[in-house]
């Protein structure tokens, strides 16, 4: 359970100001590909356009094509209810609900639509998500506590139980780690590496080396400017982007000559 | 001979910190002080009525059987308007929280606002000379079908001037108090929290009962209990709306009665022993009030563990 996403011809507006242009981008099944930048460059609302959530702020909207599996989110008569339930998201800052036992966190999206589930069924998926998310041994003495009583990384991995709890065909992750220490970071890098074995995984990081070790592919997103819109300046194997770019500004940016 | 130089003291800072620090104390002590004041006064005064032998108090039953009819009649109204303004009021702040354009949001919070500002004794004249004569018909329909309840038992009072019409006029004047201390808490709900239930397929609805309700729990019973403060201390409305008399089950004839309204009919012309029973009811009231607050805090403490302060 994993669906392509293939984007066309891109355009994000906030209001009248052009934020994101002519994004092109095919990201495969079953792969974790890393959208790397400087900030304000766009990538994070651009992450945000492929699951619909960038809606959330009064004014924004696109133009062009987000196909999932040939299926295209911004097609006349789509819900983004459902867009979002296909395409999970995982955020910068750990958010599990503060007033939710660590149970009923993981269990969240899986009540909503007031679907029905029985409680035998609704164990089994609790374990079944968090240990999914490496978390299980943790936390499986204190289901019934508040969610906001663990780590940064552990709720960060509850965060990630969450989003697998409802089975999603795409994982979203917005800077998944930057609010957490090296310990943490590494937990949720190593989850990510066995996640995309049945989802396929889009991350923004701030973190050049982070992007070269979990990604299999690498997105380079740029701007002109303050002021202009932020462009996908290449899209290629992630070793070719850290060895081999084919653009100048790729290769100043890993290099770390700017951003 | 060497002296710390750490000691050296930055003199004009201390000394703005402790006249801050005395002056929020004076403040603090302040408070106990008056609320300590009030209760002395109304034990004190309340005392001969408690004391006295039962014969002498108005009512000839002594003071427990004068008090426990307005006492009641009291918490029905009060119940009865939470129960009415509450869901109101959620939804009102809700709509303008979450769901108005921005614009029609800030004009309706400001009307709500205004409800807050009009005075009681209009409220009261409005509920007396408006709202009863035009609400009796429904009274006469409800006695007539839903007579075998004993809420709604008849006969149905002709003026519309019942304990429920006052009901309902204290649920509009604590409508403003909950609508915009609650409109207040769910702007206040975390994007976070609120961007996490969206992102896991949470129609707008689903998040907020998932996201913002949880968040704004502590708030809302705190919003609910400043409105029973007010409704259960409410005097001119009552006292104009309701035509009052003895205890009565049915909410729709004429009867009941509250504290409030007692006093504020009874106290002019009274002397003696009745003022004395009059503050020992008012020493009632502010017990019953001050219950309603240490429960809320209850409430607000005992799930602090779940909210989002940790």
């Amino acid at each position: 359970m994993s669906k392509r996403i293939d984007v066309k011809d891109l355009n994000v507006y906030y209001g009248s100001f052009l934020a994101v242009e002519g994004v092109n981008i095919n990201i495969e099944a079953k792969s974790v590909t890393a959208f790397i930048g400087p900030s304000g460059c766009g990538k994070s609302t651009f992450l945000r356009t492929l699951n619909r959530m960038h809606e959330v702020l009064p004014g924004a909207r696109v133009e062009g094509e987000v196909l999932l599996d040939g299926d295209n989110l911004y097609g006349p008569g789509v819900d983004p209810v459902t867009v979002r339930t296909q395409v999970g998201m995982v955020f910068q800052r750990p958010n599990p609900f503060p007033t939710m036992s660590i149970r009923d966190n993981v269990l969240a999206g899986v009540k909503l639509n007031n679907k029905k589930i029985s409680k035998g069924a609704a164990d089994a998926l609790v374990e079944k998500s968090l240990r999914g998310a490496n978390l299980w041994n943790e936390v499986k003495d204190r289901l019934e506590k508040p969610g906001s009583g663990l780590s940064g990384g552990q709720q960060q991995r509850l965060c990630i139980a969450r989003a697998i709890a409802v089975e999603p065909q795409v994982i979203l992750m917005d800077e998944p780690c930057s609010a957490l220490d090296p310990i943490s970071t590494l937990a949720v890098e190593d989850l990510i590496n066995e996640l995309k074995d049945e989802y396929t995984v889009v991350i923004v990081t701030h973190n050049m080396q982070q992007a070269a070790r979990v990604s299999d592919k690498t997105a380079f997103f740029n701007i002109a400017g303050t002021g202009k819109p932020g462009k996908l300046i290449e899209f290629a194997d992630t070793t070719t982007i850290f060895n081999n770019p084919s653009q100048k500004a790729t290769e100043d940016y890993v290099s770390g000559r700017f951003g | 001979m060497t002296t710390n130089s750490l000691t050296t003291s930055q003199g004009a800072g201390r000394a703005g910190d402790k006249v801050f620090s005395g002056a929020t104390l004076a403040a603090g002590c302040l408070i106990l002080v008056v609320l300590f004041g009030v209760a002395l006064f109304l034990v004190v005064q309340a005392i001969p009525a408690l004391v006295a032998p039962p014969a002498d108090i108005q009512g000839g039953h002594g003071f427990f059987a004068y008090i426990w009819p307005i006492v009641l009649g009291t918490l029905i109204a009060a119940v009865i308007a939470l129960v009415i303004a509450t869901p109101i009021a959620i939804g009102v702040a809700l709509f303008i929280s979450h769901y108005a354009p921005r614009r029609l949001a800030s004009g309706l919070g400001y009307v709500v606002d205004l409800l807050a500002a009009i005075p009681s004794v209009v409220y009261g004249a409005w509920g007396a000379a408006f709202l009863a004569p035009q609400i009796s018909p429904a009274y006469g329909w409800l006695a007539s079908n839903l007579g075998w309840l004993p809420i709604f038992q008849g006969p149905a009072s002709a003026t519309g001037k019942t304990i429920l019409t006052a009901s309902i006029v204290l649920s509009v004047m604590v409508l403003p108090i909950i609508t915009s201390l609650s409109r207040e808490i769910f702007l206040q709900t975390p994007k976070l929290h609120e961007e996490a239930a969206l992102a896991l397929g949470a129609t707008r609805w689903e998040m907020i009962k998932m996201a913002v309700l949880p968040f704004g729990r502590p708030g809302i019973v705190s919003a609910i209990m400043l409105g029973l403060g007010r409704a259960l201390g409410e005097t001119m409305a009552v006292a104009l709306v309701l035509s009052s008399g003895v205890l009565t089950a049915s909410l729709i004839q004429s009867g009941n009665q509250t504290i409030a309204a007692e006093i504020a009919l009874n106290f002019p012309e009274a002397s003696g022993l009745k003022v004395s029973t009059l503050i020992a009811a008012g020493l009632v009231l502010f017990v019953i009030t001050l219950g309603v607050n240490m429960i809320a805090r209850w409430i607000i403490t005992k799930h602090k563990e779940f909210s989002g302060a940790n």
